[in-house]
Formats: C-alpha cells, structure tokens, sequence
C-alpha cells in the first residue's frame, strides 16, 4: 500500500498532529509540516513520532503562499490530505483587548488561513483528488461577547471552506469542516474550560470516522450540534446572559 | 508513644491474621526507643509497616513487634525544583494532594493512592507508565532508614544497602524519610483512549500500540478464558486547572461495602455479571476522553474496603511477570486457572519495560498478570504452585507484596539476585531484628 500524503498547515498545532498520527494508524503516512519556526517543526516531527519533512511557511505572508505550497506539493508528489491548522487565541476581551492583538486574530485567522486555503484547494483541484480539512471552530455557531474577534475570523474562514466545498462539487476534491468545541491544548491551557471541552486525540477520530465517511461538517463532541442548534434559536436577549 | 499489644493485622486480602504489638513513633527520637523496645519485647522480630496494602503477610509479625510508619507522615516542597522530601508514612494520596495544585506529580503511583512512601520503596511499585518512568525508587534521590540497632543511615542510589532496601519488603528496616524527584503536572485531567479487546493477543497488541505513556489491560476471563477485555491509554492534558477542585486527585471513597455484607458477594454467577458489565460499559473503541486523573489512575480507591465483597475468607492477588517472547507462561496460566474452575475476579495485564532498582525489585522487562482470586475455592493452592512453576520455568517471579501462599523453594529461582540480598541485609541488620510472617513463610531471611 503507497503512503498517504499529507500536508498539515500550521505543523505545530497539536490538534493538527493529533491528526496526522491518528491518520498514521490507518496505515502508512508520509507527512510534511509546514510552518513558521523550523526549530518547533523540528520538535514536532520527533514527538509525534511521524516519518515527514518540513517546509517553512508565514502564514501572514499572503504573497509567499502559492510558491511555498507549490514546494510543499512537490515534496511528495502531491497531496492526499491537507490540513488546515493554522490559528490562534486572543482577543476575548473584545473591545477592550489591545488592538494589535485583535487584528493579529483577523489577520491569521481569516486571511493568512483563508489564504491558505485558496491556495491548497488550487492545486488539490489541479490533481483533481485530494481532501482539506479545516479546523474551525464551535464558536462560529453563534457569536458571543466572549469571543466576537476570534468567533468572526473563524466564521469567515468557515464560510469560504463551506462556499469553495460546493465549488469543487464533482471535482475529486472534497473538504471537511471540523467544529470542535473547547479543546485542551498547550493554547488553551490558561483558560479556563467551556462545558463539553475535548481532547486534541477526540479530535483527531472524529476527523479520521469524517474522512472515511462522507462528511462535509462535523462538530466534537458530536453532540455540541445538538446544543447549539438549540442555542441558535435562543431570543437573543436570554442567549447573551448564558455564562459561556 | 502510641502503642497497642495484641492488634490483630492482616494484608488487603484479609487472610492470615497475625496478632502483633503495634508501635507508632511521632518523631525521631521515638522512632529510635521504638525500636529499642522491639528489640528488647521478644525474640520473634520486627517488621515496619505503612497503610496495610500489601495483599499477603508482609507487613505483620505474628507475637512479633509491627512499627507502623503512620506517625511520621509530615512532607515539603520544594516548588522551584519540584523536589519532595517525604516522611515514610506519608500516603501518595496526602502527597498528591499537596503537590497537584503546585503543578507537580508523582511520577510513580499505584492502583491506589493509599499506600506510605516507606511501603512503595519497600515494595519498589510500578504503575501505568511503568514503560517511561520505570519503579518508584528510580525517582528516590537517597532515603534515610533506620536500622536494627537504632541508627539512621543516609542512602543513595548505588549504594549497596539503598539497593537492598528498594523492593526490600522492609527487612532491612524502617524508611525514616526520602527524597523524590517529582514531575511537572501540565495539568489535573487526563485524555483516555480506550479499546475493547477480543483476545490475549489485541490485549497484548494494544499495550503496545502507540499513546499515551498511562497503559493497562483489564481482562474478563470468566466468560471466555481467551481473555476479552478493555485497554485504556492515557496521558496527561495540559490546562484545565479551574477543574482541580471539583476533581481532585485524592478520590474520596464514594461508597462502603457493609462489615456484615453477605459472605462472599464474589460467586461465580455475580464474578461473571460484574465481568459482563464492565466489558460492555466500556466503549468499543474512543479516543481523548477527558477524565480526572484521580478517577483515572485510582479506579478502586472509590469503593472503601472492597475486600470485604469476598467474604470473611478474604482474597489473594496472585501477580507474576515473564520476560517479553514467553507470552505462552501467561496463558498456560489462564488455561490452568480455567481448566481447574478457578475463576479470577479482577485481571490486569500490562507492560513493564524496564526491570526495578533493587535486588528483590519485582518488575523485569516483559508481562505482568494479577489475578484476583477468593481463598478458599478448592484446589486453589495446589494450582498455583503449578503456576508458580509455570513462571519460574519462563524466567518470570511472583510478586511478593502480593504474595501470602508461595513455597520457599520458588524463591532463589525467581529471585536470581537472592544470594546478595541476603548477605546486603543480614549486614545492616546486626541486632538481628527485621523478621516478617512473609520471610519466615518464604525463608527470604537465610535462619
């Protein structure tokens, strides 16, 4: 059986990791990294334990993208899966998180993903085959005061992968959004936890149980669709008091 | 000093009471009349003991002298540095307690958490990440012990005396204090994987799949001897810290199973339903379950005196390992239990990587099988000591915390080191004092 090929964007995400070995479960992967610091691509590679190269990428280097993911395809020949794991936290405090901070979110979170992701689905779209998986976010349900910066990044970013998804409709490519809800991570690790908080490895399964099957969205915990489609239907005046 | 004359003791399993004087000093100087006393109250010895959790007859001397460790249980840490130094008597479960918050954790902890820091060096314990971090005396930076004549000696790693203390089963006298090396804790709540198993042989292959480092079997071999059962790896998750307090590491007991609880709730219809239940209660397959760590690694802390669910005729544990290549040992043994009607309760399988720090140190790198088994059940002993051969013949040992019905003539085979522990222990132990049920049983102390 020839490896699967996978690309993971944002090669130090521990989620994104978490993918990349529990794809590796299913039978060989060969993978490459891509990301911002070499040393911490270097760290993560001998952690996970994963057979793969690496490739340096600024994700707020928009102009850079297309050349550096024509270097990342060309490593293996191509891409099997890619995995979108590029983001960061910040911004909580809204209107009163320092400014750069918040726009640093934006930036990141939509356009230096966004970006990305344009330039990943070109050339699986190329190939004519080939997987995306995005790593969105529970909180693009529903805004809330507690997450309005990060919330709409994630919300743009999830639209433009569910718009493209039905773009690439019969193409051989497909995309699967990933809405999980708080996860434990090294990012996370100095918040405190929202009810239903997941695991990176919790993560990982159900991406891998979306791939196998014909998923296009799925959220973790899978019931967390259930509360927020509830929660979508809240009056807003009774939603914006909920503790969350 | 607290002392008490005609205690009657036993270990976990209940069986074989011994009736002892039992003598608690509070701080050094008692620890020294205390062991004064013992030599001059009788001729039959004296053993040191912590919370009793030794399965067998370890930690008792019958119309002997008992030094229970209970009275020197005061700790500190150094937060900076994550260094403990620990009275013998201080339980993990008091320690973890103390240090969790502090962001450190032991990097050794039993199936319980009520166990002394004197009796996991005595016994040398492992646990579920026995495959990164090996035995508890591998994190003792030295220890202090105080010998047969009363004096207090400062040991460390590669001395002849720390290497006969460690899994020494307190015969070569009472931990008086030791220092450990703690881990950073990223944080209170542990992420699970879990498999259900059909065989011995998933059992074995999901033990060494990759994950995380927290690795263990759980075996129903009353419905099939092929051994069905539940794998779970876990490791530690970083955050979650606001969580501590609703779950905290030190699992209080949720329930008490009644003194005059029905003699022996364990028969074979409710071992076989219990078994069923748990088989199913367990997912199929899952991966990153969030879970406390306390509920994860201390499973039946939660349930206060158990033992008692055998009946008045208690329960032994019988625990071996056999080096990695002789899986056929483990199941000669399960298919000898089966075939003689001996249904186990409770069976653990797991992994040890690396061998322990002591001459009489159980762990040796390969499979370790314990088996919970009702005493009393007909043919039982005669059983057992075939499996005792069983093992001896694969290069494996029982485990003598465990232990309370092994014949004497097992033990230089099992334990290939025996010959210099003996002399290592008879040289610190001049006045001649540290005798327990266990090694007068055994002759594990050459008479």
């Amino acid at each position: 059986m020839s490896a699967t090929r996978v690309l993971l964007l944002g090669g130090t995400s521990e989620i994104g990791l978490a993918i990349v070995r529990r794809l590796a479960e299913d039978g060989p992967v060969r993978a490459v990294l891509a990301g911002r610091d070499e040393a911490k691509l270097e760290a993560a590679l001998g952690e996970a334990r994963i057979d793969g190269e690496l490739v340096v990428i600024d994700a707020d280097d928009l102009d850079s993208h297309p050349a550096a993911l024509d270097a990342a395809f060309a490593r293996l020949g191509g891409m099997d899966t890619v995995v979108l794991a590029v983001g960061s936290l910040g911004g909580q405090a809204g209107l009163d998180a320092p400014r750069d901070e918040s726009l640093g979110v934006m930036r990141l979170n939509f356009l230096g993903s966004g970006s990305l992701m344009l330039a990943a689905l070109e050339r699986l779209r190329a190939q004519r085959s080939g997987a995306l998986v995005v790593l969105s976010s529970a909180a693009v349900e529903r805004p809330r005061a507690s997450n309005a910066v990060y919330g709409a990044a994630k919300r743009g970013l999830d639209d433009l992968a569910q718009g493209l998804a039905d773009s690439l409709a019969g193409t051989g490519v497909r995309v699967l959004v990933v809405r999980p809800g708080f996860v434990y991570t090294r990012m996370t690790a100095g918040l405190d936890p929202a009810p239903m908080a997941t695991t990176p490895d919790a993560v990982a399964e159900a991406v891998a149980a979306g791939l196998a099957g014909g998923a296009h969205t799925i959220w973790v915990p899978g019931r967390l669709h259930w509360v927020f489609t509830v929660l979508r239907h809240l009056p807003r005046s009774l939603y914006r008091r909920l503790p969350m | 000093m607290p002392s008490r004359a005609g205690v009657r003791l036993t270990g976990w399993g209940q069986t074989d009471p011994a009736v002892a004087e039992l003598l608690e000093p509070r701080d050094a100087s008692e620890l020294t009349d205390a062991i004064a006393l013992a030599r001059s109250r009788t001729a039959r010895g004296a053993i040191p003991r912590g919370m009793g959790r030794s399965y067998g007859d370890a930690a008792q001397r019958m119309a002997g002298v008992v030094l229970s460790g209970r009275g020197l249980s005061r700790f500190a840490l150094d937060a900076e540095r994550g260094l403990l130094r620990a009275e013998g008597g201080a339980t993990l479960g008091e320690i973890l307690a103390g240090v969790t918050a502090e962001g450190w954790m032991l990097p050794v902890v039993p199936g319980t958490q009520h166990v002394t820091v004197g009796g996991a060096i005595a016994s040398d314990i492992h646990g579920k990440n026995h495959g990164t971090e090996g035995t508890f005396t591998r994190h003792v930076r030295w220890l202090t012990l105080a010998g047969s004549t009363g004096e207090v000696q400062k040991l460390e790693p590669g001395d002849e005396l720390f290497w006969a203390t460690a899994g020494g089963m307190g015969l070569t006298g009472l931990i008086a204090e030791a220092e450990l090396q703690l881990r950073p804790l990223p944080g209170p709540l542990m992420s699970v994987d879990v498999d259900r198993v059909a065989d011995l042989d998933e059992a074995f292959a999901a033990l060494q799949a990759p994950g995380g480092a927290y690795r263990v079997a759980w075996l129903d071999l009353i419905a099939s001897p092929h051994g069905r059962g539940v794998v779970t790896r876990a490791h530690h998750l970083p955050g979650g810290w606001s969580r501590l307090k609703a779950a905290p590491p030190a699992v209080p007991a949720r329930a008490e199973v009644p003194l005059g609880a029905p003699g022996g709730l364990l028969r074979p219809l409710t071992l076989r339903a219990f078994n069923a239940l748990r088989f199913r209660a367990a997912p199929r397959r899952a991966r990153g379950l969030v879970e406390p760590l306390g509920h994860h690694l201390f499973p039946l802390d939660g349930l206060e005196s158990w033992p008692r669910l055998y009946g008045s005729r208690g329960f032994l544990q019988y625990q071996f390992v056999v080096p990695f290549g002789r899986e056929e040992a483990v199941r000669g043994v399960i298919e000898l239990l089966h075939s003689e009607h001996l249904p186990p309760f409770l069976v653990v399988l797991k992994d040890f990587a690396l061998p322990g720090t002591g001459g009489l140190s159980f762990p040796v790198p390969g499979w370790t099988l314990a088996l919970d088994l009702a005493r009393g059940l007909p043919g039982l002993d005669a059983a057992l000591d075939r499996c005792d051969e069983l093992v001896a013949e694969a290069g494996g040992r029982v485990y003598l915390t465990k232990d309370s019905r092994m014949r004497p003539e097992m033990l230089p085979a099992m334990y290939p080191e025996l010959g210099r522990w003996r002399e290592a222990r008879a040289a610190a132990d001049q006045a001649k004092l540290w005798r327990s049920d266990l090694s007068e049983r055994t002759g594990l102390v050459a008479r």
